[in-house]
């Protein structure tokens, strides 16, 4: 599905690298943890791979499903089935949650040959999905994100992922902000889309998230590389021990 | 060099000839020779002179084509299927096409009891008693637009709205041209609303693409004490048209006024209103949003004259520009010493979306009073790189991002009209002009 080899990358206009040599695969199905300390580079990765303008890869490579995914324009990369959960959802004042859902979902299918689809059909998949979410019709009314609290914003995110059913989920710190009753409805969410298509990629800083979202490969990420994988049983030594070994081996 | 003796440009010469070819047995002559002098005296504005200074008409205005022969019944009739901005909207028409009224494509059913109406034909053909001007605040002697409507008026609008009435629907006046000869059409309306009267009124204006007509349209409003009034005019002339507006309110006391200006069409345009405020406690939200694009020029003047105390008035303009296309804000806010507790907040924002667009933002507030409370901004910039990103991510194309984004930062103004059929028409609109599907609710 994914195969990052070797990713150096740099905000545009600076010097210092953020990515140094990241590596990582992710098979079809498959559920990896990246998780790290705050400035390690995570969001930046995720950035990266959504297609971001800020960042400069000055070396390595990322192929997804076969393709030079780094060659692809953002809303390209989205319609091929990548789908970036921000950690940081913006508001976008004066558009329509609902007329920006259609406009995105219409967007995809168009782009993949697929027909449009009808008001009624939009509708109802998107009232169900949303009830699953804890995401109220009023909410949808509302421009994008605007006056939406910070776990309002998270769910909302997870609404967009559950609709664009992408094959590839990076969420970046959808965790962050969330009480326990979001955090589980959040999980539930993610785990109703687990499928042997589809693989997901949590970034998080606890792992905490990770008790509802049981990865299949823990990766640690420190000083913008991976530098140790393996399995569950990482996260919860992770807890234990904190990140300082880690820092210091990268 | 004394203008006198200037060289005429050609449009000033076409407009010459135009004028000396007008009939000889017309009732008006006097009135239009004096206008028409007035105009020659300073000739088409151009950057020198303050006012236009970002809007040369000597340069912008390369011919001036004649007036335009009435249009066909048929011609009239298919000239309309443009002017359906407001198609929406449940609403009585006055129609004029190429400068003249046409009473069989107009429609004042329901407001027969509260509203007179006359053709300004009728009085330009009796001597023009009504040519007394209802509104004094421009004078053909300093107002080109003024002089030349003055000179070349073919008809308009006459609306008496009754005091206390309150329109049972929306009264559109609507402006087309016909045919595929450049030709100029004329108009000046005068508008008196009674005593606490309410009313919407809507102005369309369309034309054909491709062909260079010119619109000259002078609007004289009376807002009489405790009157609510929107005044909302849609401007979108063809693609080659010229487009000279000039909107002449007085507002008397507990008055509100709200204009509303939308400008999408032709290829020159300058909408200018210079509001009075003639009685206290009244107060006028004067908005507008533009969107130009490829060489269009679209310029929005206001004065705003706070002349008496306790008046308020909001100014916001919302403007996004493409391509090469330049948009002009030019806002002035005079508060004479007797206006005390004046409020009045001013605001123009321009959106570039291109390299080559231009756009001059001036709002200037001149206060000689000491009581009062006024402020102004302008800003001018470029499309969120965040949100575009946000929403590409979600797999929408960077162009449709960008429509959205602009139809957002537009409906931004279009949302303060306070109508929600005017505002849906509009919004509408705005979605049409940037190709964007409907609203999803
Ligand atoms: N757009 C940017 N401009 C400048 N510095 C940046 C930018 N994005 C990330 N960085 C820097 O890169 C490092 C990694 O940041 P980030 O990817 O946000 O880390 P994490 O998500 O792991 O907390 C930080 O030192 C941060 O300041
Ligand atoms: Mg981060």
């Amino acid at each position: 599905m994914l195969e990052i080899d070797n990713l150096h990358a740099k905000v545009a206009e600076d010097e210092a690298e953020i990515l140094r040599g990241l590596s990582l695969k992710v098979g079809a199905g498959e559920v990896h943890a990246i998780m790290g300390p705050n400035g390690s580079g995570k969001s930046t990765l995720s950035y990266i791979l959504a297609g971001k303008e800020d960042y400069e890869v000055t070396d390595g490579s990322v192929t997804y499903k076969g393709e030079d995914l780094l060659e692809m324009e953002p809303d390209e990369r989205a319609a091929a089935g990548l789908f970036l959960a921000f950690q940081y959802p913006i508001e976008i004042p004066g558009v329509g949650t609902m007329t920006f859902l259609k406009t995105a979902m219409n967007a995809q299918r168009k782009a993949r040959g697929e027909p449009e689809l009808s008001t009624p059909d939009f509708m109802r998949t998107v009232r169900e999905v949303a009830a699953s979410l804890n995401i109220t019709p009023e909410m949808l009314k509302r421009p994008l994100n605007v006056g939406f609290s910070g776990g309002e914003k998270k769910r909302n995110e997870i609404l967009q992922m559950a609709l664009l059913e992408p094959s590839l989920c990076v969420m970046d710190e959808t965790d962050s902000g969330l009480d326990i009753d979001a955090l589980r409805v959040v999980a539930d969410g993610v785990n109703r889309m687990r499928s042997p298509e589809r693989s997901i990629v949590v970034i998080t800083h606890y792992q905490r998230l990770l008790e509802y979202i049981v990865p299949d490969f823990v990766h640690v990420m420190s000083r913008g590389r991976i530098v140790k994988s393996g399995g569950r049983e990482l996260a919860l030594e992770l807890e234990e021990k904190g990140y300082a070994d880690y820092v210091e081996a990268a | 060099m004394a203008e006198a003796e200037r060289k005429r440009t050609a449009a000033e010469e076409a407009l010459a000839r135009h004028f000396a070819a007008l009939s000889g047995d017309d009732p008006m002559r006097e009135q239009r020779a004096s206008a028409f002098d007035a105009f020659l005296q300073r000739g088409l504005p151009h950057r020198r002179i303050e006012e236009w200074k970002y809007t040369d008409l000597r340069a912008l205005m390369r011919d001036a084509p004649g007036p335009a022969a009435p249009a066909a019944p048929e011609a009239a009739k298919a000239a309309l299927a443009n002017a359906d901005v407001f198609a929406e909207i449940d609403r009585a028409r006055i129609v004029f096409v190429n400068g003249h009224f046409v009473p069989a494509l107009s429609d004042l059913s329901g407001l027969e009891k509260d509203v007179e109406f006359a053709s300004f034909g009728r009085f330009l053909a009796d001597g023009g008693a009504l040519l007394d001007r209802a509104c004094d605040q421009a004078d053909e002697s300093e107002a080109p637009v003024l002089a030349l409507n003055g000179a070349f008026v073919t008809d308009g609008a006459v609306i008496r709205i009754r005091d206390g009435a309150k329109l049972a629907r929306p009264l559109e006046i609507v402006t087309a041209f016909a045919g595929e000869e450049p030709g100029l059409q004329t108009l000046r309306h005068q508008v008196s609303v009674g005593e606490g009267a309410e009313a919407v009124i809507l102005q369309s204006y369309v034309g054909p693409d491709g062909v260079a007509y010119h619109t000259n349209a002078v609007a004289e409003l009376r807002i009489a004490k405790g009157a609510k009034v929107k005044w909302v005019k849609a401007q979108e002339e063809g693609d080659a048209a010229l487009h000279l507006g000039l909107v002449l309110p007085r507002v008397d006391a507990g008055a509100v006024f709200d204009p509303f200006f939308f400008a999408a069409g032709s290829a020159v345009a300058r909408s200018e209103i210079r509001l009075v405020f003639d009685g206290e406690g009244a107060s006028a939200g004067i908005r507008g949003a533009t969107i130009a694009r490829d060489r269009q020029h679209i310029d929005t003047t206001l004065i705003v004259d706070h002349a008496v105390p306790h008046c308020t008035s909001q100014e916001f303009f919302k403007s996004a520009i493409d391509d090469e296309a330049k948009g002009v804000f030019q806002g002035r806010i005079n508060v004479w010493p007797d206006a005390q507790k004046t409020e009045g907040k001013m605001m123009s924002q321009a959106l570039l979306l291109s390299e080559g667009a231009e756009f001059a933002n001036k709002p200037e507030l001149e206060i000689f009073a000491d009581d009062v409370v006024c402020g102004h901004g302008a800003t001018c910039g470029e499309i969120d790189e965040e949100m575009l990103f946000f929403m590409r991510a979600r797999g929408v194309p960077l162009e449709e991002a960008e429509r959205l984004l602009v139809h957002a930062f537009l409906a931004e103004a279009i949302e303060e009209i306070g109508d929600e059929d005017v505002i849906a028409a509009l919004e509408a609109r705005t979605r049409s002009w940037l190709s964007l599907g409907s609203e999803v609710r």
